[in-house]
């Protein structure tokens, strides 16, 4: 792994979405409207929007990462860089790391944005620290790019690629306990909730929220979610091959 | 005849279905400027990305600069142009160079140094993605040129460009092999043929000679290179 390299595909990766306002807009502006709109929805004292919005707050870096990577990932393969690239004397993890360093970047600005927003002005309640939900959407943000850098070797188009996301991060969000608590739910569906990574992440953040981080399941939901992004680094690895049929 | 940059032998490449080299033998003379000519769907693609070692093969071996293609020691020493413009649109000339500078570790000067060789000086504000095909073209290139590969291997460098900016271009690889660059380049145009040393003439996987522009001319007693081509394939059915 290379130090020179990793930093110069982030770089690159940062300008070319700097090259590109109205997605960063979005990308920021999105999650903060639909905070706001949860909030009215609900209203600021509700104990829905109090018990639902600090999960939230992991689960847009999650998902628009997740989107942004898997495209621009596609991009490079079917564009032809990724086979110049593969002919450079690079490592394919200082690919991987690049890109994770550059959405890891946006992900802070994005997740400290709405957590400011939610935190401040919407007077969502965190008995916990808040800097930690900011840490745990950025831990997210990364954890949708490395799978959707993954899945992206899936995808022949970007339609196939955006269709992606609501074949794998649906069913997530479905079971992660957001909706039903997952000790009322079937039993199947609690044993797949427990194999799916952002299951670790909602967790993680309902006990930021509650200020449970000492409870032996939030260390569990952490070392959780560093070995999902593990993981999918790996198997994205093995799908950025050197030789190509 | 001097050493050979590349060593190609019983090479043998399927594509789905489709056996695109059914077993290629040749070499490639180092220092100099080899033309590796055919129509389109003929296998040259395939071939070039063989011995940067990007294609899967069957069968074969290609030796490149005495290793095995693909070989990590190779990366740092070939320059790669692919057929469709491997640049980033979405940045301009002169980020898209100096991102590949800085993956080779190279100094920023020598982006100034590609940019004057392929006549972009003026365009290196611009973003890549409102540039026309050839400049476009001529970006890849550009980018190919970074780190003074041993090895340039160049597909179909000069389609869509300017006589002009072609004949600049063929000065340029013939100033390169000077230095003792070897070039393997492309192309689907028969009158680019008499600009390189020794030439690749490829048909359906298949090649159907391996000589100098005047050597095809003797033996096939044609004087326009298009008939020689011709020739030859009548030759051989």
């Amino acid at each position: 792994m290379s130090v020179r390299i990793t930093r110069a595909v982030a770089l690159r990766v940062v300008n070319q979405l700097r090259r590109d306002p109205r997605t960063i807009a979005l990308i920021v502006g999105v999650p903060c409207v639909l905070m706001v709109l949860l909030q009215q929805l609900f209203g600021r004292h509700s104990p829905v929007f109090q018990s639902v919005g600090t999960p939230m707050l992991g689960l847009f870096p999650f998902i628009t990462m997740f989107l942004v990577t898997s495209i621009t990932m596609l991009r490079e393969r079917t564009s032809g860089t990724l086979e110049r690239l593969m002919t450079l004397p690079l490592h394919k993890i200082d690919i991987l790391a690049g890109y994770g360093l550059a959405f890891g970047l946006v992900a802070v600005v994005q997740a400290t944005v709405v957590s400011l927003l939610a935190l401040g002005l919407l007077g969502l309640d965190v008995a916990g620290p808040n800097w930690l939900v900011v840490v745990l959407a950025v831990g997210n943000a990364i954890l949708g790019s490395t799978l959707g850098l993954f899945v992206s070797a899936f995808a022949e188009t970007e339609f196939q690629a955006v269709q992606f996301m609501p074949a794998l991060v649906l069913p997530q969000i479905l079971l992660c306990g957001l909706f039903v608590a997952r000790d009322q739910m079937a039993a199947w569906l609690r044993a797949l909730s427990y194999a799916l990574p952002l299951t670790y992440a909602y967790d993680a953040l309902a006990r930021t929220a509650a200020d449970e981080i000492d409870d032996v399941w939030f260390a569990v939901d952490c070392l959780v979610i560093v070995g999902s992004i593990a993981l999918a680094i790996a198997l994205g690895a093995a799908t950025l091959r050197r030789r190509t049929a | 005849m001097r050493a050979s940059a590349i060593r190609v032998v019983d090479l043998r490449v399927v594509r789905g279905d489709a056996v695109v080299l059914p077993g290629l033998s040749c070499e490639v003379e180092a220092g100099s400027v080899t033309g590796l000519l055919g129509p389109s769907g003929s296998g040259k693609s395939t071939f070039l990305r063989a011995i940067v070692g990007v294609q899967k093969v069957v069968s074969g071996a290609v030796d490149v600069l005495g290793h095995a293609a693909g070989s990590t020691a190779l990366r740092s020493r070939i320059g790669y142009m692919t057929q469709a413009p491997s640049v980033y649109g979405d940045l301009t000339v002169r980020e898209n160079l100096v991102f590949f500078a800085r993956v080779l570790g190279e100094p920023e000067t020598a982006v100034e140094r590609v940019l004057a060789e392929v006549s972009m000086e003026e365009f290196r504000g611009r973003l890549v993605g409102r540039l026309s095909g050839g400049q476009r073209a001529r970006v890849s290139l550009a980018a190919a040129l970074l780190g003074e590969p041993d090895l340039l291997v160049l597909d179909e460098p000069t389609v869509g460009l300017d006589p002009v900016l072609r004949r600049d271009l063929w000065e340029l690889f013939h100033s390169l092999t000077e230095g003792g660059t070897t070039l393997l380049v492309s192309s689907h145009v028969m009158d680019e043929a008499d600009r390189c040393h020794a030439l690749l003439l490829l048909r359906e996987g298949k090649l159907l000679a391996h000589a100098t522009p005047a050597e095809l001319r003797r033996q096939t007693g044609q004087e326009n290179l298009e008939d020689v081509f011709l020739h030859l394939i009548e030759e051989r059915a």
